[in-house]
């Protein structure tokens, strides 16, 4: 194995700076001059805003301005858009009601945004908060997605009646129906997807900066994709020409999803900066992070699976009812529908498939793209169908599955839910997992606990998931407003090294070292060559970001296709210098050799020549940069067999993950320490969805009970194992890498792996995440309680 | 507005600040050491662990003026030379680190965590690093790491 190249666990080259205190994130930079923002949020779930007196906050200590939802109006500030329009069943487009960065008529969720104070000092601008009047009329609120559907709920916008977004449809509902009317059994299952809270550990922050010289602005900001939120900024809210704004987006402390949006407050910093004419910062309190930031998941769902006499699917029919919160974010309509209900067929043939999703608005905070993005949610729907099915059946949760599971020869598979699946080996990923987890051994370790009066049960998850998104054709015509692509430059010093600007942005994932390594082999450089340089609009070309585990699918088959152009230049280039013909030159291990002859030239060579071209090819433009764009031709297709065995104290109600074991098919892999990595980090927020975390609102009222970290549960590093991680491999067909996506597999496959093994342990067919101690000692002793 | 003095990473520093002043604030507005972060505003996360006095310390639970003459020690500090410290090196090794944030503060906590306690076990590496939240790493190669770097620190 190449001690830098794909392959290798190359130590990364971004831990330095992390671990010695020099990273740089968004609210270590300080701007000359810097105002600060303080914003002023709703206390109430759903009002009418009477008045706003900013008058005694205007004349408070240090205070530059105040702004409200009528002078973001007065200058025109367009609404906050959502870049996604899912059509209904009806063939109309959803309900996108307005969304304001600052409210103007109404407060609609606990955590929206009246209005904004600037002052010298955050303390002082926080404090004049404090004396902006709002005169509310408060109005009963709705915080229940399946209650906001009732006739009579309260409306939380005029532009969508009965709170529906859309009614949307995936699959023939006939088809499915005729194949239920032939099955031997039906399993019902009734579910709910708990609402969380992503909690990236870097709180969201934000500085707008205006230059008066040359009317343009800069905006650093903790995102996950610069251009894109430049690009949503310009276009539909600030009306910025899009060469006007710079967006930078330096070290990024985490996003897992809730980073990709755009979002209020840096509309406002960026737009607020011209008005105050200095730049204006802003940090969330972890508080406004719990309130504002975009919450996961909130699904309620019936599905249903038809099978015959031996437990082979006939059908399924999925109705969900997802909650939206109360408004759009930027990619909310996308998530319950093409993220989710085009997963539903799993690693199986199920020959049919109906999905019926309902996005309601509610008095919440607004719900879009956390970790996984939807498949999560249909992993959950499968993964329990499945499980319950097999208990139902009588049969083994692991031939259940290899009974249904789709064959090595049946790729290019074609999904009855709209994805055509290129490459996988189900089979082997389960057979390698039921080895590691001992299966043949659970007996004697399910009776070991017994004897300690532990109740022990194991849960599989096959789990399958569609990312490296996407190709740009597909995408839009689904509805999507961009397209899917990704950019890369690799440009060569006149010295030999390399600066690769990539518009994958990295927030954790690694990419300085991954992509180094990529780039260190197809180029045949030291890994110490190679500069990876993402997230600032003014240096990179326009690129789509990160989310949706598209890095290296998308991003990195980009720098391999740049990577490719710098070749096939440099061929000619030394051709020239050894007189020899453009056929004749080969490559390999960063030298051009003639076939034949010992003359040789190495990459660094070539692009000296190539900047000090005195003897160059008269045909041929000096300078050795190149930008490639890289449009997938498919989504891509990880796949894998999570298997949990827990151990329940029945006199406590505390499960403890007593294994874990994890084999994923992510096609090649560059860096198998990352991958590792992100396999970890995705099943700790996975087991934590089915363990502990829960967003919980009062359905009455509207308030976010759960709005610090001493009521919302993240897990900590006692309430988790070691995990052991074993990968198979199936190279992804479409991708010159061959590789598939890792960041989200972990998420995606951990909570129903949990609650199959909870459940098994209990010998119950189902229970709602997240399994609290005090859920499962109530259902540990239900029995005993009845029998009082 | 008091005046406080203190030494930060072997260095004698002093600031006015207000009442209210926190000790992470001091260290990041006057000071300008932004290795140490904010996470949270409940004293859960973590991320902004210093040593005071020796001893870690989440610096968002303290007054700056309550570290008035106190020995202060900051992620900034922790490299001597240009070499980096067992625990951070171990964190490099043992891939204990994604985004980074929490880093800083899962650094300093695991140094104290050694130095009262130079073998400890997963266990008891998981219970001391109950208050320091990390969401990216699934704590694995975190615990990885600090058991790595207690095997070091002995050798």
């Amino acid at each position: 194995m190449p001690d830098t190249g794909i392959g290798a666990s190359v130590k990364r080259k971004e831990d330095f700076r992390f671990l010695t205190g020099q990273g740089r994130y968004t609210d270590d930079i300080d701007r000359p001059g810097q105002l600060f923002a303080y914003f002023v949020r709703s206390p109430h779930a759903y009002a009418k805003i009477k008045k706003v007196d900013t008058a005694e906050a205007a004349k408070a200590p240090g205070v530059r301005a105040v702004f409200t939802g009528a002078d973001m109006a007065a200058d025109s500030v367009g609404s906050l858009p959502c870049g996604w329009v899912v059509t209904d069943r009806h063939g109309e487009a959803h309900k996108a009601p307005p969304h304001f960065p600052l409210a103007r008529d109404k407060v609609r969720y606990v955590g929206d945004h009246v209005a904004v104070v600037i002052a010298e000092t955050y303390a002082q601008a926080k404090e004049a908060g404090e004396r902006v009047e709002v005169d509310y009329e408060e109005l009963q609120a709705i915080a229940n997605p399946v209650k906001a559907l009732d006739k009579g709920a309260p409306q939380v916008h005029d532009e969508a009646p009965g709170n529906l977004c859309y009614d949307w449809v995936l699959g023939d509902e006939a088809e499915v129906n005729a194949a239920f009317a032939k099955a031997a059994h039906v399993t019902k299952v009734d579910l709910v997807n708990n609402r969380l809270i992503p909690n990236a550990m870097e709180p969201r922050a934000a500085i707008g900066e205006y230059d008066g010289g040359t009317d343009s602005y800069t905006l650093y900001s903790t995102s996950q994709n610069p251009h894109l939120l430049k690009l949503i900024l310009c276009a539909f809210v600030l009306g910025i020409s899009e060469n006007k704004l710079r967006v930078i987006a330096p070290d990024v402390g985490g996003g897992f999803g809730s980073k990709i949006f755009c979002y209020a407050e840096e509309t406002v910093c960026t737009w607020a900066a011209k008005k105050v004419r200095a730049p204006v910062k802003w940090t969330a309190e972890r508080s406004e992070s719990f309130s504002s930031d975009a919450h996961g998941r909130d699904h309620v769902t019936h599905a249903e699976l038809a099978m015959d006499e031996n437990g082979k699917f006939l059908g399924m029919k999925v109705e969900t009812i997802a909650n939206l919160g109360a408004y759009l974010s930027s990619f909310a309509t996308s998530v319950p529908t093409y993220l989710y209900a085009t997963l539903l067929a799993g690693q199986y043939t199920t020959p049919v498939i109906f999905a019926n999703v309902k996005s309601v608005f509610t008095n919440t905070a607004p719900v879009d793209a956390y970790r996984g993005a939807g498949r999560p949610e249909a992993t959950y729907v499968v993964e329990r169908l499945v499980e319950v099915a097999a208990r139902e059946m009588k049969l083994d949760p692991a031939e259940i599955r290899r009974r249904n599971f789709i064959q090595p020869d049946q790729f290019p598979y074609q999904t009855p839910v709209a994805l055509q699946y290129d490459i996988g080996n189900y089979g082997a990923s389960m057979d390698k997992a039921l080895e590691m987890i001992d299966y043949a051994g659970f007996p004697a370790r399910k009776k070991a606990s017994e004897a300690k009066g532990k109740l022990r049960g194991i849960g599989f998850s096959a789990y399958i998931e569609a990312c490296g998104i996407a190709p740009s054709a597909v995408v839009g015509s689904l509805g999507a407003g961009v397209g899917l692509w990704e950019s890369a430059q690799v440009r060569f010093n006149a010295t030999g090294t390399v600066s690769i600007f990539t518009g994958s942005h990295s927030h954790g994932q690694g990419h300085e070292t991954t992509f180094s390594q990529l780039v260190a082999e197809t180029l045949g450089i030291p890994i110490e060559n190679v500069e990876i340089v993402h997230g600032d609009t003014g240096s990179i070309p326009m690129g789509m970001g990160t989310y949706g585990s598209r890095s290296l699918a998308v991003g990195g088959s980009a720098i391999a296709k740049a990577c490719d152009k710098i070749i096939e230049k440099s061929k000619k280039i030394a051709a020239h210098l050894m007189e020899a013909s453009v056929e004749d030159v080969e490559f390999e291990g960063g030298k051009f050799r003639v076939a034949g002859t010992d003359k040789e030239k190495s990459i660094a060579e070539i692009a000296f020549t190539a900047y000090v071209p005195h003897n160059y090819p008269p045909d041929l433009e000096p300078g050795l940069d190149e930008t490639a764009f890289y449009d997938p031709l498919n989504f891509t297709y990880p796949a894998g067999v999570h298997i949990a065995e827990v151990e329940i104290d029945p006199s406590t109600g505390v499960t403890e993950i007593v294994d874990w074991v994890a084999v994923d098919d992510f096609g090649k892999v560059i860096n198998p320490m990352v991958v590792e990595g992100q396999v970890h980090g995705g099943i700790a927020q996975g087991v934590g969805q089915a363990l502990l975390e829960n967003a919980v609102y009062d359905m009455d009222s509207g308030q976010l009970l759960t709005g610090s970290y001493m009521d919302y549960c993240m897990p900590r590093a006692d309430d988790l194992p070691s995990f052991r991680v074993g990968m198979t491999q199936t190279a992804c067909t479409h991708n010159p890498l061959g590789v598939k996506g890792c960041g989200e597999a972990g998420a995606i496959a951990a909570p129903a792996a949990t609650i199959n093994a909870i459940t098994d342990a209990l010998g119950i067919l189902s229970m709602d995440m997240p399994a609290t101690a005090e859920k499962v000692w109530r259902l540990a002793n239900q029995h005993a309680q009845a029998a009082e | 507005m008091p005046r406080v003095s203190m030494t930060v990473n072997g260095r004698a520093v002093t600031g006015d600040v207000e009442g209210r002043t926190l000790l992470v604030q001091f260290l990041r507005e006057n000071l300008h050491l932004t290795g140490t972060h904010v996470g949270c505003d409940t004293s859960q996360c973590g991320a902004c662990v210093v040593h005071v006095n020796g001893e870690s310390v989440k610096s968002c639970t303290m007054l700056a003026l309550q570290a008035d003459g106190t020995e202060v020690a900051t992620i900034e500090g922790l490299a001597q030379n240009g070499s980096l410290h067992p625990v951070q090196e171990a964190f490099r090794e043992h891939h204990g680190l994604q985004c980074g944030f929490c880093t800083p503060g899962m650094v300093m906590s695991a140094v104290d965590l050694l130095k009262k306690n130079p073998n400890p076990d997963e266990g008891e590496i998981r219970e001391w690093l109950e208050g320091n939240i990390c969401r990216c790493t699934g704590y694995h190669n975190i615990v990885k790491a600090i058991q790595s770097a207690a095997a070091n620190m002995k050798g």
